[in-house]
């Protein structure tokens, strides 16, 4: 299996993206109604990550990367900020966000191949989980655009099984939360 | 004190003012009936879920105090979906009490099991389930905050069985302080500079116009609507949901925008320079083609749903306010403001308004009732301030037309969703709220038998509402469409004038039940019925199923394509 290179984050061109940064209260229900929101209004869900974000576990934080084609963002934003149990939602582009997402791959080694291998792992930082004479499980967490040009150099193995988490990503600390109305004048593509 | 979640469910529902409670019961909501008994709050039992829906939206509307319901699980809340996604797109705050099944079966496909909160997510403004009685006082009074608080809407509360048979200490929170909304931050206020560009885009315009949607009607802002529209000689159109936010009798007034509103209304839009939305949404069915909406207007979008603005149409000034707050700012501001000279914008409208009013033939003495004759007459008929709900179809767009609405609040009908059936429930429910006005349902042959059930309700709670047929023996509204635009290729739209017998049928319901089928009785037949006050009545009027709602703008065109009445039509 020859992973697809994914066509998330690329950072030239027309934005393609938006990565939405949303605090959540913590309660049962809450991702399928953002889930259903996106689904109800037509906003394309790139890649969606969740956890709760403090001890209390009050709240939980998502982060979406949704397609910038399929709505303005100020509709995405002001949408998502009528739901009750949405506390706060940051909209955050590339020049202020820190992105991560996280990599898990097995692939199918010759041992030929094997020095080739780790070495590619190495110069991405990437970290070997699991190993056998034949195939190796690796680990990276990076930019996406890091992983992207990781897979398409992985591609010249055997790729036995590939998972992407999807990204997660915090607004830089200079950025204050975007309030829904003040989305609006950023918006490229209101009409 | 302990209670238990049942009696603390109905308490909580006492402290939020709750007069009445249109419902059903079943297995789920049980405990929950039982201290109904000893409450103050009076219960209407409906015979069909979606009647208690229907009656409690008419309770809102009619009133504007949030209409309650309340009924069991499985099939008895999905009874109820069709009003709540009613009252969603009309923005009515409804609180909707739903049983469910104890919280240990839930998922396990438990008799009467339905995940509602999970089916009405999209169609609620919130939804709560509740898993410990003790949540029960604080999350209604979270309930009926966020039903009434922002843009309004219904909300729903879903109690499974166990919750309402534990026991739990009674308390009640004091303010929205204990409430638990950490996301929920309505706004208040208006941006006074917003107001103030407002109000010089205004000065500047040579056509202005207020485009005034069912927002004002929320916020109770006829008043100040009133003041600002005088105060700078403003022409006005009232949408579908706005029908009574400005006197019909006013001369200002210019009608109904839309599919089948006013020629002037309509094209007035369609001339503009600027337009001023007041707690409008843009719906399809005012805008025709988005494309070809208001070209040359200017847009100043008041709403407090952020996201209406830009949702359709990108407003030049958007203001994030209640119509209440905005328009009384819009109001005092116009006060010390210099009107500007709008006489040949007036004289251009005037010139509309002469050449294409509203109109239909009357009848000639000959042959079925003409629709709009019937309801010119029930008008005339019935006393000031005369409550009417309407069904959907061409009935409705000829009630909405040829009433004279002068006041808020006195026009129930089913706008965003178009759910047949809503008339005899929602002039219940407007009854119920308002026993002081008489109340008539105009309504439609086939949306009378989708919901005429409840006029059993309303014979044996002693409930007098009006029911007028306008019996065409036809699904009216979709025989026009498949007239105009289907070659005449009549598909599944033919009902029968006499299969049900009406008379017979509202007399089998404790209803006083009439046919009428000749003009010269028309009259006699609704004095009749004003006169009667101890018992619903229905009357059956046999009209003309040849008669078509002009005018029309066909779906999906621009509003300039608008057709209007074949004796106007240009030779
Ligand atoms: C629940 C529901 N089903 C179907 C429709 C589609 N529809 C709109 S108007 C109409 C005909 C209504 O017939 P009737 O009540 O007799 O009113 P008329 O148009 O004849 O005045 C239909 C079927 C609808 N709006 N609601
Ligand atoms: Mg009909």
């Amino acid at each position: 299996m020859t992973p697809e290179p994914i066509e998330l984050p690329s950072s030239q061109g027309e934005l393609r993206h938006h990565v939405l940064s949303v605090l959540v209260e913590n309660k049962a229900g809450v991702l399928s109604r953002v889930a259903g929101l996106f689904s109800r209004r037509g906003f394309n869900i790139f890649s969606l990550a969740v956890a709760p974000t403090d001890p209390s576990r009050r709240f939980s934080r998502i982060t979406i990367v949704v397609d910038a084609a399929s709505a303005p963002l100020s509709q995405i934003v002001n949408q998502l900020d009528k739901l009750i149990n949405v506390v706060e939602i940051s909209h955050v582009n590339e020049q202020s966000v820190v992105e991560r997402e996280l990599l898990l791959a097995t692939i199918g080694v010759a041992f030929d191949q094997m020095a080739g291998a780790l070495a590619l792992c190495a110069s991405f930082g990437a970290e070997v989980l699991d190993a056998t004479a034949s195939e190796v499980t690796v680990t990276l967490a990076a930019h996406p655009d890091q992983i992207n040009a990781f897979c398409e150099l992985l591609a010249a193995y055997r790729v036995d099984q590939l998972h992407r988490t999807g990204l997660v990503a915090l607004p830089r600390l200079t950025t204050p939360p975007v309030s829904p109305a003040s989305a609006e004048p950023t918006d490229p593509h209101s009409n | 004190m302990e209670l238990t979640g049942a009696q603390a469910l109905i308490k909580a529902l006492e402290h939020q003012g709750t007069e009445v409670i249109f419902g059903l019961p079943g297995g789920a909501i049980l405990p929950v009936y039982d201290p109904i008994i000893d409450s103050s709050i009076r219960h209407i039992l409906v015979r069909h879920e979606q009647g208690a829906g229907h009656m409690a939206e008419g309770y809102a509307l009619a009133t504007g105090r949030p209409g309650v319901a309340m009924v069991t699980s499985g099939p008895g809340a999905t009874n109820i979906v069709t009003p709540l996604a009613n009252a969603y797109m009309d923005s009515t705050p409804l609180v909707v009490v739903t049983g469910q099944v104890a919280t240990g079966s839930i998922g396990t496909d438990a008799f009467q099991e339905c995940d509602i909160t999970g089916v009405t997510s999209g169609i609620t403004k919130h939804n709560w389930l509740v898993t410990d009685a003790k949540d029960l006082p604080r999350i209604v009074a979270e309930a009926f905050h966020v039903a009434t608080t922002g843009r309004p809407g219904p909300v729903l509360i879903d109690v499974p069985k166990d919750v309402s048979q534990s026991m739990m200490e009674w308390y009640w929170p004091e303010g929205t302080d204990d409430l638990d909304l950490p996301g929920y931050h309505p706004p208040v206020g208006v941006d006074e500079a917003a107001i103030a560009e407002a109000i010089s885009m205004l000065l500047a315009a040579e056509r202005p116009l207020l485009y005034v949607g069912g927002g004002v009607i929320q916020g109770g802002a006829s008043a100040d609507l009133r003041a600002l529209a005088e105060r700078l000689n403003l022409p006005v159109v009232t949408t579908l949901m706005a029908r009574g936010a400005f006197p019909d009798s006013h001369a200002q007034h210019l009608g109904m925008p839309g599919m089948h509103g006013t020629y002037t209304a309509v094209t007035a839009l369609q001339r503009a320079d600027l337009v001023v939305s007041l707690g409008a949404r843009f719906d399809d069915r005012v805008t025709g083609k988005v494309d070809g909406f208001a070209p040359l207007a200017k847009i100043i979008h008041v709403d407090i749903d952020r996201a209406e603005h830009g949702k359709v149409r990108h407003p030049d000034l958007a203001i994030v306010a209640d119509c209440k707050v905005a328009v009384a700012a819009l109001a005092s501001a116009a006060g010390s403001a210099t009107p500007s000279d709008l006489s040949a914008w007036w004289s251009e409208l005037r010139g509309y308004q002469a050449r294409y009013p509203l109109t239909y033939e009357p009848h000639d003495g000959h042959g079925l009732l003409k629709p709009q004759q019937v309801v010119e007459t029930l008008r005339d008929l019935s006393p000031a301030g005369t409550i009417v709900a309407s069904g959907v179809g061409q009935h409705q767009m000829w009630a909405s037309q040829f009433w004279n609405f002068e006041e808020p609040r006195t026009w129930i009908n089913s706008g965003g969703a178009g759910t047949m059936g809503f008339a005899v429930p929602s002039a219940i429910g407007a009854k119920v709220g308002r026993p002081d006005r008489t109340v008539w349902a105009i309504d439609g042959d086939g949306c009378f038998q989708m919901t005429a059930q409840e006029l059993v309700t309303a014979r044996a709670e002693g409930i007098p509402v009006k029911i007028a047929i306008l019996n065409n023996a036809y699904l009216g509204m979709v025989r026009q469409w498949q007239e105009m635009f289907y070659d005449e290729r009549y598909s599944e739209v033919y009902l029968s004038p006499d299969l049900p017998n009406y008379v017979m049928w509202a007399e089998a319901m404790g209803c006083v039940g009439i046919r009428v089928d000749d003009q010269r009785d028309v009259e006699a037949a609704i004095e009749q019925a004003n006169a009667i006050d101890d018992r619903p009545v229905v009357i059956d009027f046999r009209t003309d199923a040849s008669e078509k709602v002009f005018p029309m703008v066909p779906a999906g065109l621009s509003n300039d394509a608008i057709m209007v009445h074949p004796s106007q039509e240009q030779r």
